[in-house]
C-alpha cells in the first residue's frame, strides 16, 4: 500500500519536473538570454549612475499612478488617475513601439498610505516613472523612498510649499500643481487691490491644502494693509455651515475666502445666502472649487463668486477636447480638479522618455534613470492643458500665471466659457 | 467622614456611593465649571445679538431633526436586537441617493414645480422603499444568521456591510457629488425661518408620532414590542420573531429613507460617503437620549444638533479658543460624556420593551 | 429545480452587481493566466462555478447536476441581458460603470447577438455543470482542487509581490512579460498546489501509524524544531522579503501591537473600546512633539522620547478610564468612540496648532540610533517592531495567567458578581485601560518614527474599527488570533493593493462572510468556543418554539 503511494508521488514529481524542463526548452530559444546579443557588438547600452531600465521587445513601459483612489478622499485621486489614463489613450496606448502599462496604487491621503505605495513601487525594477501623489502629506514620505530607488515622480496635485523648498526638496520630486504661495498671494492682491475690500474672513477644512492656502491669504492680506477679522475652520464632511457663517457674520467681513473642496464649498456658498449680515459679502474660493461640479453644487448662490485658478485662457481648446473625452470614457464630468495636471504630468514624462530612451539593435529599449530626471528638469515651454510648463531647479513646473475668475452663470452646460469670466489680472 | 457619606447617601436617594461615582462626578463637575465659565464670558462679551442666538437655535434644531430621524431607526433596532446597526447610516444614504434620480427626472419634466406636493410624497415614498428593502435584505443576510453569536460579531458584520454599501453605491453611481434640484415650494421664509428647516423639524415630529401609533396600535407593533421585551418569551407566546425583527428593520429603514430625502432637500448634495457621519451622530443621539427609548432618541438628536450649533460659540468663544467651530464634534462628545456621567443610561433612561 | 432557479437568479444579480460597480471592466486588462484569462473572466467563471456548486450540494443526484447547469446558464443569460441593455440603452447618466466597452467584455468579445448569447449560455451551463460535479468528488479531493485553483489565482495576482523574492529566471518562467502566469507556470503552480496537500496527507498517515512508537522526547524535539524554524523565519524575514513586504509586515506588526493592547481591554476585561485610536494618536504625537525640531519645544532623541511617550499614553489611559468606569456596553462604546474623535479633533485644531502642528502635521521625527547606526529603513524598523510585539505578547500572557487577568475575566463575564466576589473593579478596569493604552502608545510612537511624520488624517475612526475587527476576526481574547486577524485584515489588503478602489468593497464582503462562516474567529480562544457551542445548543432548543410560532401565525 505504502509502496504504491510512494510510487504515485514520485510519478507526480517526475511529471512536474519533466513539464518544467519541457517548458524551459520551449521558452528557451524564443527569449533573448541574459547575455547581450552577439549579433551587435558595436552597440553599447547607455550607462547611468542610478540605473537603466531595460525594456525588451514586447515588454511594456511601466508607469505608475500613486494617488488616493479609495477612502473618503477618493474623488481627488480618481480624477487625476483618469487624467493619466486619458493621456495614455492620447498617446495611442504606446510609446516608442512599446505598450504603456499603468500601475495604480492607492495612497490613502496619509503618510502611511504614501509609505506603503512608495515601498511597493520602489521594489518594482521595471517601473520608469510615477505620477503622484495626490496629497502633500503622502509626498513627504514617498519622495525620499522613490529618490533612493532611482525613480522619478511628478505630482499633479501637491501644493504645499515645503515640497519644493530648496532646503527640503528631493531630487526625484517634481510637480505640475502650483505652489500655494503663488495662488494665495494673487488672491490676496485681487481682494485688496481690485475689489478694494479691507476686512476679510477665511475658512479652511482642516486639509493641508486649504489650511495652507487660507493662511497664506491671511498673511498676504495683512501685509497689504487689510484686516483679517475671522479665521474659521470646518470639517470636510460637515453639512451644516450656518452656525459657523453666523459666527463670521458677527465680524462683518467684506469678503470670505474659503479655498476648500466641492462638497463643503457647495454647502458654504449656498448657506451663506441664508445668513443675516452676509447678504452682500463677497465670496471667493480657489482652484479646489474651479469645476462645473462645484457650480452645480452651489447652484444660483455661486453667481458673482470669485475663484482663483491657473490662467485657463491657456487651457484653450485642448481642455475642451479633454473634458469631452473624460465624459465619454467615464460617464461623468470631471469629479475633482487635478485631472488636467495629471494629464500634463503624464505627457511631460512621455516626452522626457522619448528624449532619453535609446533603442538597441535587438529592439530593446534602454531608459537611463538619471538622464530621465534631467530631461524632466529641462522641460521648458511645454504646451500643456494647464498652461506653459517650465520646470525650475526645485521641481516646480506649473505655469505660475494665476488668474481670478468670476462665476457669471449657474448653468454648467456652457462650462467654462459661459460660466466663468476672467476678471483679474 | 461617616456623616459626610450619609449626607451623600441622602443626596443620591439612598444608593450606595462607591469610589467610581465620586471620581466620575468630580470630572463631570470640572467640565461643567469650564462650560459655565466659557458661556458666562461669551455672554458678557456680547459678540452675538439675540437674533443671532435665535438663528443658532433654529439651525441646531433643524440639524437635530435629521439626527433624530436617523436615530429612531437606530434605537428601534437596538431595542429589539440589542445590537448596534453600524450600517444604518448607509441605509440612510441609499435612500437619499436613489431618490436623487427620481427627483432629477421629476425636475426635468417640471413636475417638481407644477405638482410639488405629489412629487415630494413620491420622493419620500421611493426613498423609504429603497431604504426599507436594503435594510430588510441586510438583516436577512448579515444579521439573522448571527442571532445567537456574541454581541461583537454582528457589530463587525455591520461594519462590513457598511463598507459594502458605501462602495457599491460609489461603483454604481460614481464618487462625485450629485445635486438635488430645488423645490420652489420650499424656498422662502416664514417669520424669518426658512421653510425647509420647518419642514424638516415637523417631518421629524410627524414621523415620531406615526411610529408611536404604529407600535402602539398595530398587531405588528405589538409583536415588535413583545420581541423587544423578551425574545424567547415572545416566541413561546406565538409571536413570529423573525417577522417581527424584519418589520423592525423595515420600519427603521423606511424612516432612514425619509430622513435621507429631508436631508437632501435641506443640504442639496448627496454623495456615497454622506451616511457615515450622520450615522455616527445618530448613534450618539440614541445613546444620549437613552438607547432603546424612542422619545429619547428624538430628544437626543435635537440636543446633539443644538449643542453642535450653539456650543462652539457659547462655550468656547469666552475661553478665547480660535476657530471654535472646528471643535464642534469634540464639544458634542464632551457633552455626551458629561450627561452620561450624571445619567449613565441617557437623558430619558432606557425603557426597553414597553416603548421599544 | 426551484432551488436552481433561485440560485441562478441570485448569481445573475451578483453578476450584474460586479459589472455595474465597475469591477469587471476595471480588471478586464488584468491577465492572470496566459494571454486570454483575465481576472474579470475568473470572477465571472467563479461566480458560475459557485452557483452550480451550491445547487449541486443541495440536490445530490443527476437532477442536481442538471439544476447546477441551469443555474449557471441563468447567470450567463443575466450577463447577456446586461450586455444587451448596456449596448442599446445609455445607462451612464445613472450607472457610471455602464461603459460602451462593457458589453464586449461580458460576451467574451462575441457581440450581443445570437452568437454572444449562445456562447454565454454554453459557458454558463458548462461551468455550472462542473460546479455541480464538484460535489461528486470526495471531500478531500474537492478541497485540494479548489485550493489549487485558488492558489493559482492568488499567485497570478501577487506577481508584483513575488518578484523581489524569487530570482528573475524563476519569475520569467512562471509569468509572461505582460502580466499573467504563463501556461507552464500555471501548470507548475497547480501541480505544486495539488502535490503539497497530498504529500502532507501521506506523511500524516505514516506518522499516525507510527504514533504509538513516537516517544515523548521525540514529540518535544519536534516542537522545539518547529519553534526554531519559526524564530529563524521571523528573524530572517526582512533579509529576503525585500522593501515592500518588510513595510507591509511593519504595519501588520503595528496593528498586532494595537490588537494585543486592545485585547487586554476588550478581549480580557470585556470593555468595548471603540476609540482605541486615541492611544495610538497620543503615542505618535508624543513622539512627534518630543523629537521634532519643527515645533521647537523639545528635541529629544528617539530612545529618550519613547518611554515618555508610553508614559503619556498610560496617563491618558487612566484619564479616559476614569469617567467611563461606571458605563457599560454600548454607553462605553460610544463614549470611547467620542474620546477617539476628540483626540483627533484636538490635534487637528487651529487652537493647538502651535503645539501640535494642526492640519500640517509634524515632520522630521527622530529615527532610533544605535551607536553610529541609524534605523531608517522599513527592514530595520521590522526588528524594533518585532521586539515590541514580543514584549507585548509576553506581558499579555503573564497578565492573563495572573490574579489581575482572572479578575478581568470575572468582570467580563459578570461585573456585578465580580464585584460581589471582592474584586476591586476600579483598579482592575483602570489597569486594563492603562496597560492597553501603553501598547497602543508604543505602537503609535513607533509608527510616528517609521513614517517620519504625523498628520491628523492618520488617526481616524477607521483605525479603531479596524483594530476591533481584527480582534473579532481572529477570535476575541485569543493571542494568536490577534496575529491571524492582523495578517488577514492589514496584511492581505496591502498585498492585494491592486484592487485599489474596490479594496474596501472586498473588505466589507470578507468581513461579513467571515463572521457568518466563522463567528468564533479564525483562531478562537478555547472558552469562547465552548460558549458558542452552548449558545448553539440553546438555539436548537429554542427552535421548536419558533416552529410553534409560525404555525400559530398561520392559523
Amino acid at each position: 500500500m505504502r509502496a504504491r503511494r510512494a510510487l504515485s508521488i514520485s510519478l507526480v514529481l517526475a511529471f512536474i519536473l519533466a513539464l518544467g524542463a519541457a517548458c524551459q526548452q520551449a521558452e528557451g530559444p524564443g527569449q533573448a538570454g541574459p547575455s547581450p546579443t552577439p549579433a551587435a557588438p558595436a552597440f553599447q547600452p547607455p550607462q547611468d549612475e542610478i540605473g537603466v531600465v531595460e525594456i525588451k521587445p514586447g515588454e511594456p513601459i511601466v508607469l505608475a499612478g500613486a494617488l488616493v483612489i479609495a477612502g473618503p478622499d477618493a474623488a481627488l485621486g480618481t480624477d487625476s488617475m483618469r487624467g493619466i489614463e486619458i493621456a495614455i489613450d492620447d498617446l495611442g496606448g504606446e510609446l516608442l513601439g512599446h505598450k504603456i502599462e499603468l500601475i495604480k496604487e492607492d495612497t490613502g491621503c496619509n503618510p502611511e498610505g504614501g509609505q506603503a505605495a512608495a515601498t511597493k513601487l520602489a521594489a518594482n525594477p521595471k517601473l520608469v516613472a510615477i505620477v503622484g501623489t495626490s496629497c502633500s502629506s503622502e509626498a513627504r514620505v514617498m519622495a525620499p523612498v522613490i529618490n533612493d530607488a532611482g525613480m522619478v515622480m511628478v505630482s499633479p496635485s501637491n501644493t504645499a510649499p515645503d515640497l519644493t523648498d530648496p532646503t527640503k526638496h528631493v531630487e526625484a520630486y517634481l510637480r505640475t500643481a502650483h505652489n500655494d504661495k503663488v495662488q494665495g498671494k494673487v488672491a490676496a492682491e485681487f481682494a485688496f487691490n481690485f475689489l478694494k475690500v479691507k476686512k476679510a474672513a477665511t475658512i479652511h477644512d482642516g486639509s493641508l491644502y486649504a489650511e495652507q492656502l487660507a493662511n497664506v491669504f491671511a498673511e498676504e492680506f495683512k501685509k497689504l494693509g487689510g484686516e483679517v477679522v475671522a479665521q474659521e475652520a470646518v470639517g470636510p464632511d460637515d453639512t451644516d455651515m450656518r452656525p459657523v457663517l453666523t459666527r463670521i457674520a458677527t465680524q462683518q467681513p467684506e469678503i470670505i475666502y474659503y479655498p476648500i473642496f466641492t462638497k463643503a464649498g457647495g454647502f458654504v456658498t449656498r448657506q451663506s445666502k441664508e445668513i443675516r449680515g452676509l447678504e452682500n459679502v463677497k465670496l471667493m474660493g480657489a482652484d479646489g472649487l474651479f469645476s462645473p461640479d462645484f457650480v452645480e453644487a452651489a447652484g444660483d448662490a455661486a453667481v458673482g463668486m470669485y475663484l482663483s485658478s491657473p490662467d485657463v485662457t491657456a487651457f484653450g481648446s485642448g481642455y475642451q477636447d479633454f473634458v469631452a473625452k473624460y465624459e465619454k470614457k467615464y460617464g461623468e464630468k470631471p469629479i475633482s480638479i487635478f485631472h488636467a495636471h495629471a494629464y500634463d504630468a503624464t505627457m511631460m514624462i512621455a516626452e522626457a522618455i522619448e528624449k532619453v530612451a535609446v533603442e538597441g539593435p535587438d529592439g530593446t529599449l534602454y531608459i537611463p534613470r538619471k538622464a530621465l530626471r534631467q530631461a524632466l528638469y529641462e522641460t521648458a515651454n511645454f504646451q500643456g492643458l494647464t498652461g506653459n510648463l517650465t520646470c525650475d531647479e526645485n521641481g516646480d513646473c506649473a505655469d505660475p500665471k494665476i488668474a481670478v475668475y468670476e462665476i457669471v452663470s449657474a448653468d454648467t452646460s456652457g462650462w467654462p466659457d459661459q460660466v466663468v469670466k476672467k476678471v483679474y489680472p | 467622614m461617616a456623616s459626610a457619606a450619609r449626607r451623600l447617601a441622602v443626596l443620591t436617594g439612598g444608593r450606595r456611593i462607591d469610589l467610581t461615582m465620586v471620581i466620575a462626578w468630580t470630572i463631570g463637575a470640572l467640565v461643567l465649571v469650564l462650560v459655565l465659565v466659557g458661556s458666562y464670558q461669551t455672554l458678557v462679551a456680547g459678540r452675538y445679538t439675540a437674533g443671532q442666538w435665535f438663528d443658532f437655535i433654529v439651525f441646531g434644531l433643524a440639524q437635530g431633526g435629521i439626527y433624530a430621524l436617523i436615530a429612531l431607526g437606530y434605537t428601534m433596532v437596538y431595542g429589539v436586537l440589542r445590537m448596534i446597526n453600524f450600517a444604518h447610516g448607509e441605509v440612510f444614504m441609499s435612500g437619499a441617493f436613489s431618490a436623487f434620480f427620481l427627483a432629477d427626472a421629476l425636475a426635468r419634466r417640471g413636475f417638481l414645480e407644477s405638482r410639488p406636493i405629489i412629487s415630494l410624497l413620491a420622493l419620500l415614498a421611493f426613498a423609504a422603499l429603497v431604504s426599507m428593502t436594503i435594510a430588510v435584505i441586510l438583516e436577512r443576510i448579515a444579521y439573522r444568521p448571527l442571532r445567537g453569536a456574541p454581541r461583537l460579531v454582528p457589530l463587525i458584520t455591520a461594519v462590513g456591510a457598511s463598507f459594502f454599501l458605501q462602495y457599491t453605491f460609489r461603483g454604481l453611481f460614481g464618487s462625485g457629488v450629485r445635486v438635488y434640484p430645488t423645490v420652489p415650494l420650499l424656498e422662502g421664509t416664514i417669520l424669518g425661518i426658512q421653510i425647509k428647516l420647518i419642514v424638516v423639524f415637523l417631518g421629524a415630529l410627524a414621523t415620531l408620532g406615526i411610529l408611536w401609533a404604529f407600535l402602539t396600535f398595530t398587531r405588528t407593533g405589538l409583536a415588535i414590542r413583545a420581541v423587544a421585551e423578551d425574545m424567547e418569551a415572545a416566541a413561546l407566546m406565538g409571536v413570529d420573531v423573525n417577522r417581527a425583527i424584519s418589520s423592525t428593520f423595515a420600519v427603521g429603514g423606511a424612516m432612514a429613507g425619509v430622513a435621507g430625502v429631508l436631508y437632501a432637500l435641506v443640504f442639496a448634495q448627496v454623495q456615497f460617503f454622506m451616511g457615515f457621519l450622520p450615522g455616527i451622530k445618530a448613534f450618539t443621539s440614541a445613546v444620549l437620549g437613552g438607547i432603546g427609548n424612542l422619545p429619547g432618541a428624538a430628544l437626543g438628536g435635537l440636543v446633539l444638533g443644538l449643542v453642535e450649533s450653539v456650543g462652539p460659540s457659547l462655550f468656547l468663544d469666552g475661553l478665547g479658543i480660535p476657530a471654535a467651530h472646528q471643535l464642534k464634534d469634540a464639544i458634542a462628545f464632551t457633552i455626551l460624556v458629561l450627561i452620561l456621567i450624571f445619567r449613565p443610561t441617557g437623558i430619558l433612561g432606557e425603557r426597553l420593551g414597553s416603548r421599544v | 429545480m426551484r432551488r436552481a432557479l433561485v440560485f441562478g437568479l441570485i448569481g445573475g444579480f451578483a453578476a450584474w452587481h460586479l459589472s455595474l460597480v465597475g469591477l469587471i471592466e476595471a480588471f478586464a486588462g488584468r491577465r492572470l493566466i496566459g494571454q486570454g484569462v483575465t481576472f474579470s473572466y475568473v470572477l465571472l467563471l467563479a461566480l458560475m462555478l459557485t452557483v452550480g456548486y451550491l445547487v449541486g450540494r443541495r440536490i445530490s443526484n443527476w437532477t442536481g447536476l442538471l439544476g447546477a447547469a441551469l443555474a449557471g446558464l441563468l447567470v450567463g443569460l443575466a450577463l447577456w441581458v446586461l450586455a444587451l441593455l448596456v449596448a442599446t440603452v445609455d445607462l451612464r447618466t445613472v450607472f457610471v460603470a455602464a461603459s460602451p466597452a462593457l458589453p464586449d467584455i461580458l460576451t467574451f468579445n462575441r457581440g450581443t447577438g445570437a452568437v454572444g448569447l449562445a456562447v454565454l449560455l454554453l459557458v454558463g451551463a458548462a461551468v455550472g455543470f462542473l460546479g455541480g460535479g464538484l460535489t461528486w468528488l470526495p471531500a478531500t479531493g474537492r478541497r485540494a482542487v479548489l485550493t489549487a485553483l485558488a492558489i493559482a489565482v492568488l499567485v497570478g495576482l501577487l506577481r508584483d509581490v513575488l518578484s523581489p523574492i524569487f530570482p528573475a529566471p524563476v519569475m520569467g518562467f512562471l509569468f509572461t512579460p505582460t502580466g499573467g502566469l504563463s501556461l507552464p507556470g500555471t501548470a507548475t503552480v497547480l501541480a505544486l498546489a495539488l502535490a503539497v496537500p497530498i504529500a502532507r496527507q501521506v506523511l500524516a498517515n505514516r506518522a499516525s501509524s507510527h504514533r504509538g512508537s513516537l516517544s515523548v522526547r521525540a514529540l518535544q524535539r519536534r516542537r522545539v524544531a518547529a519553534r526554531v524554524i519559526g524564530v529563524v523565519f521571523l528573524a530572517s524575514f526582512p533579509l529576503w522579503a525585500g522593501l515592500f513586504l518588510s513595510n507591509v509586515s511593519d504595519f501588520v506588526g503595528l496593528y498586532i501591537l494595537m490588537g494585543l493592547g486592545l485585547n487586554l481591554v476588550l478581549g480580557f476585561a470585556g470593555l468595548l473600546d471603540l476609540g482605541y485610536v486615541a492611544f495610538f494618536a497620543i503615542g505618535a504625537y508624543s513622539m512627534a512633539v518630543l523629537t521634532s525640531p519643527e515645533l521647537g519645544h523639545f528635541t529629544l532623541g528617539f530612545w529618550e522620547a519613547l518611554p515618555i511617550a508610553v508614559a503619556m499614553t498610560v496617563v491618558s489611559g487612566i484619564l479616559i478610564g476614569l469617567p467611563v468606569l461606571r458605563m457599560r456596553g454600548d454607553y462605553l462604546a460610544i463614549t470611547t468612540l467620542g474620546f477617539g474623535e476628540i483626540v483627533r479633533l484636538l490635534v487637528l485644531s487651529d487652537w493647538l496648532k502651535p503645539h501640535l502642528g494642526g492640519a500640517q502635521g509634524v515632520t522630521r521625527i527622530a529615527r532610533p540610533e544605535l551607536g553610529p547606526f541609524v534605523i531608517d529603513r522599513p527592514q530595520e524598523y521590522y526588528y524594533l517592531i518585532l521586539i515590541g510585539c514580543g514584549l507585548a505578547w509576553f506581558l499579555s500572557v503573564r497578565l492573563r495567567d495572573s490574579r489581575i487577568g482572572r479578575a478581568w475575566m470575572a468582570i467580563r463575564e459578570d461585573e456585578d458578581v465580580a464585584q460581589a466576589m471582592g474584586i476591586n473593579r476600579v483598579t482592575a478596569k483602570l489597569l486594563a485601560f492603562a496597560t492597553g493604552a501603553a501598547m497602543g502608545g508604543l505602537s503609535g510612537a513607533l509608527f510616528a518614527s517609521l513614517v517620519n511624520s504625523v498628520i491628523p488624517q492618520s488617526f481616524s475612526l477607521l483605525v479603531s474599527i479596524n483594530v476591533v475587527a481584527l480582534l473579532v476576526l481572529g477570535g476575541i481574547g485569543s493571542l494568536p488570533g490577534v496575529v491571524v486577524g492582523a495578517l488577514a485584515l492589514v496584511g492581505l489588503p496591502e498585498l492585494l493593493r491592486e484592487f485599489q478602489e474596490y479594496r474596501l468593497l472586498v473588505y466589507g464582503v470578507v468581513l461579513v462572510a467571515m463572521m457568518i462562516f466563522r463567528p468564533a474567529g479564525l483562531w478562537p480562544e478555547e472558552t469562547r468556543v465552548r460558549e458558542l457551542e452552548e449558545a448553539a445548543e440553546e438555539g436548537k432548543t429554542r427552535a421548536p418554539a419558533e416552529v410553534a410560532a409560525v404555525t400559530q401565525d398561520g392559523a
